[in-house]
């Protein structure tokens, strides 16, 4: 420690970019306490989500340069079933509804409204995990499966990483169906709840991007 | 049952990895016998492998850095001996292995001494430094540091049991494809990176909500020490760019396992596309080791010149700037793709850009020394040495940024010397200077001065003579990666290079020595005040170490350099601020879901790797039932009583208003001017 007395600062009397508010004894922010721990949790789940979107980007980069490269393959034109597509994604935007339907009957404590929101939820991704499945066997079946081109690889890969990313939103589905079951609403599972319906809303979000890029520009190249 | 793995995975017939990892694991058995011998293993178990506390986090990254650095050199040395004596000559590697031991040596260094060294300082001084309790999702900070290990553990693994990677650390494909590197090697390097880059993503998530959403009272965002500016900077950074990372390496994966063909030269693949990808994680990834470093120089040049950072703002402003343009430049690494004139210029006038603001921050640093009353610590010598080197780095990077030039010397030598310039140079010395910055507040002893001093000559005296010789060789035109070579003048320099990094392992030694002599002395290095450099930021208000909750009240802050207000106004009162209202303290329970976890992950990677397919599903329902059971948790906080709060704050009251009288009277022991 200094065995001189200084003063503040004094040792840089222009004190260079350092603003106005330099050692000044303002109080201002300072009654602010630690934000609540509902604001931490979503917004850490936030930056979780956009770094999950930033690795989805690269798929999409990858299917974007790969998309015409298809080696003599079939192309998304031949290969696409849009009415497919469009049941899949009235499925998952339904189930996105119902999800903030559950999320308010979480917040509401109301067991009812929580339980039959996620029933619905549940429902709705497993029948466009379903369809996706259907539609990638298809495919594989008439010998158009990943290891076929370049441009089939992309495709199962970024429509694949987001079935993927559906698979493990039912698994947490039903592990919060669990937890509020055994544990009733508790602040920390609602949180979790809360968390839970933020990645269910990206997954929707991503589906937009998937549909338009993928399939419906696929089918129209 | 067993997937590949076979017994012929085990290379009986290569002596010198056999030897290497025998003597490795008797050094882990026994240091595991010694310690259950102590009957320590109850309390590593309780108050570290299971602790969720950012210091004990951080110090832990830190320790998994230095033994990999060990590690890491030891594949260097081995290296330049083989390059020293592979003239017209077979050298003792043969190439299979020495191709291996440059892809370990890289990969190592990047991902498992830099990466947990810069990881570990920002986890135990940043939330200091911001005064608070700790990281936002403790828990999850020590799932990062586990899983960080898992990777660290896999790649020794594969010193023993099957082979490491040929393809360099980047793993280029084709050459890196299923039909050239049809071994596990690859698998190796993939899995453990994967594996380890989930923990980093993880650890970035938690680090920058803690910087954007937790602080004391009155830390406003313009009044964080410069250290938590770079953690913020490289954090975003990591949680924009190893998303990246995992996805090119996902879709390496995929070519490999399930035969895609993303980047195969058949069936449409496009290789390219990979130096794309993994340049664009690539070259953020050196501002993500780089900024904190910087964050450790302004924190230390400030202290030992006795001023406040000169030009906090516009080195608030260069940190950002930095970190955005940093996404900016990554086909600086392949200007010789051929993506034309057009591409390469913007991308070559971008790369001269970003040495813009390092410049600001370089100028910032001199100008802080300047008229300050500058001493010359150890943490200060690494500084001041960093910013000569640092300058000869970047100034042969600028060179590299101008296409034509990089044409001639893309590859070479030149290139490896410069970026071993800007790495040492810029994050290996930062990473020193802040661990014998903050290691007494760590353990609450400084580290010896002298052994200090020998490491620090030593090191840089060593690192000159092992790479300016490289700028040399590359001119001469030399390339990278040669096991043997014909040139006889490129010889004198591959034996200077030899010397330079014998020099560099006493550096080695003398750091080893350091802390040996250290804890023998550690009663004559006590830091009682818990302030031992005259520091200005709120890490050194508390004891060192800091008690769980690291603070006793929560400080309120009314300006820059909070710390250096208070002090300045306890000695001109010549009192300390009257004694706060103490409360009881809820800190977050300690949970083995970490290391548990990564236990899993650890049985995953292995399994994987060797297609041992019922292992996986078994890894992977153990890791999701660790989660489960680790939120079916009823307790996750537990009380610190009011008055373990008060003795502890008392202590440390105690302590200050003594060294406070003493000082008053003229007589202060500690005044080390």
């Amino acid at each position: 420690m200094s065995g001189a007395v200084e003063r503040v600062g004094a040792a840089d009397p222009y004190r260079i970019g350092h603003g106005t508010g330099y050692q000044e004894h303002t109080v201002e922010h300072a009654e602010r306490g630690l934000a609540a721990k509902r604001i931490i949790v979503g917004f850490g789940f936030w930056i979780f989500l956009l770094s999950d979107i930033v690795m989805f980007s690269a798929f999409f980069a990858a299917f974007a340069v790969l998309a015409n490269r298809t080696a003599g393959g079939p192309t998304g034109r031949q290969l696409f079933d849009l009415t497919n597509v469009a049941i899949e994604t009235a499925c998952l935007l339904f189930s996105s509804f119902t999800c903030g339907i559950a999320s308010i009957g979480a917040r509401a404590h109301n067991p009812r409204m929580y339980y039959g929101g996620m029933a619905v939820t549940f429902v709705f991704g497993a029948i466009f995990l379903f369809l996706e499945m259907h539609e990638f066997a298809g495919l594989v079946a008439q010998g158009a499966g990943p290891e076929r081109s370049a441009f089939l690889s992309a495709f199962f890969t970024v429509v694949g990483c987001h079935g993927l990313h559906v698979s493990l939103g039912l698994l947490w589905l039903l592990t919060m169906v669990a937890q509020v079951f055994a544990k009733g609403f508790r602040p920390d599972i609602l949180r979790r709840v809360l968390c839970f319906s933020l990645f269910w809303h990206a997954l929707d979000i991503i589906w937009v991007a998937l549909f338009t890029i993928v399939y419906l520009m696929g089918a129209g190249a | 049952m067993m997937g590949k793995l076979t017994w012929s995975a085990i290379p009986f017939d290569q002596p010198i990895p056999l030897v290497a990892g025998a003597i490795v694991m008797v050094v882990i058995l026994a240091v595991l016998v010694w310690i259950v011998l102590k009957g320590y293993l109850p309390y590593l178990w309780r108050e570290w492998i299971t602790s969720v506390d950012h210091k004990r986090i951080g110090v832990m990254y830190c320790v998994l850095a230095l033994v990999m650095l060990i590690r890491g050199f030891t594949d260097a040395i081995m290296m330049r001996s083989q390059q020293a004596l592979a003239y017209k000559s077979q050298g003792y590697l043969p190439p299979d292995h020495f191709n291996q031991i440059f892809s370990a040596h890289g990969t190592l260094m990047i991902f498992f001494v830099a990466m947990p060294f810069v990881i570990g300082l920002m986890n135990f001084a940043m939330p200091l430094q911001l005064g608070i309790r700790d990281v936002a999702f403790p828990t999850l900070n020590s799932v990062s540091l586990w899983l960080t290990a898992t990777g660290a553990l896999l790649i020794n693994i594969s010193l023993v049991v099957g082979e490491f990677s040929k393809t360099g650390w980047l793993a280029y494909p084709p050459l890196s494809e299923i039909t050239y590197s049809p071994g596990v090697g690859v698998d190796y390097y993939l899995w453990s990176l994967q594996i380890s880059g989930i923990g980093t993503l993880l650890s970035g998530v938690n680090l920058t909500t803690t910087v954007l959403k937790l602080h004391a009272p009155g830390m406003t965002y313009l009044r964080m020490p410069i250290f938590c500016w770079t953690t913020l900077a490289s954090n975003l950074l990591i949680v924009a760019a190893f998303p990246i990372l995992t996805a090119t390496y996902a879709m390496l994966l995929l070519d490999r396992y399930l035969g895609f063909h993303f980047f195969t030269n058949t069936g449409g693949g496009n290789m390219m596309m990979f130096m794309n990808l993994i340049w664009a994680w690539g070259h953020p990834e050196v501002y993500i080791l780089v900024l904190p470093a910087f964050g450790i120089y302004s924190e230390v040049v400030s202290t030992f010149s006795r001023k406040p950072l000169f030009g906090y703002r516009s080195m608030v402003l260069a940190t950002m700037a930095i970190c955005v343009i940093s996404f900016m430049v990554w086909l600086h690494h392949f200007f010789t793709m051929g993506a034309g004139g057009d591409v390469n210029a913007v991308f070559g006038i971008a790369s001269t850009i970003i040495a813009v603001p390092t410049g600001v921050k370089i100028f910032n640093w001199l100008f802080t020394m300047y008229g300050g009353r500058v001493s010359f610590s150890v943490p200060m010598m690494w500084s001041v040495a960093f910013m000569i080197t640092f300058v000869v780095g970047g100034v042969t990077g600028v060179l590299l940024a101008v296409p034509p030039a990089d044409f001639i010397v893309h590859n070479s030598l030149f290139l490896v010397a410069h970026f071993h310039n800007v790495i040492i140079g810029g994050v290996l010395f930062g990473v020193f200077a802040g661990y014998i910055y903050w290691f007494p507040k760590a353990f609450g002893f400084r580290l010896d001065e002298r052994w200090g001093r020998i490491a620090f000559w030593l090191w840089v005296v060593g690192f000159y003579v092992a790479w300016m010789p490289g700028y040399v060789l590359g001119l001469e035109g030399m390339t990278r990666r040669l096991q043997h070579y014909v040139v006889p003048e490129w010889r004198p320099w591959l034996i200077l290079a030899e010397f330079g990094t014998l020099m560099i392992l006493g550096g080695i030694v003398a750091q080893i020595v350091q802390i040996f002599v250290s804890i023998r002395d550690r009663e004559a290095l006590r830091d009682v005040t818990g302030d031992p450099w005259n520091g200005r930021s709120l890490e050194w208000s508390t004891a060192s170490p800091p008690p769980p909750f690291n603070f006793g009240v929560l400080p309120n802050i009314t300006g820059e350099e909070p710390y250096w207000g208070i002090k300045q106004r306890a000695i001109e009162s010549g009192q300390l601020r009257p004694e706060p209202e103490y409360e009881a303290i809820e800190l977050p329970r300690n949970s083995p879901t970490g290391f548990i976890c990564a236990f899993f992950a650890t049985f995953a990677g292995f399994a994987l790797i060797w297609h041992i397919w019922w292992l996986v599903i078994l890894a992977c329902f153990g890791a999701f039932c660790t989660f489960v059971v680790f939120a079916w948790r009823d307790r996750t906080e537990y009380l610190v009583p009011v008055e373990e709060v008060a003795r502890l704050d008392r202590a440390n009251r105690a302590a200050r208003a003594a060294w406070l009288a003493a000082n008053a009277t003229g007589s202060s022991p500690q005044a080390a001017e």
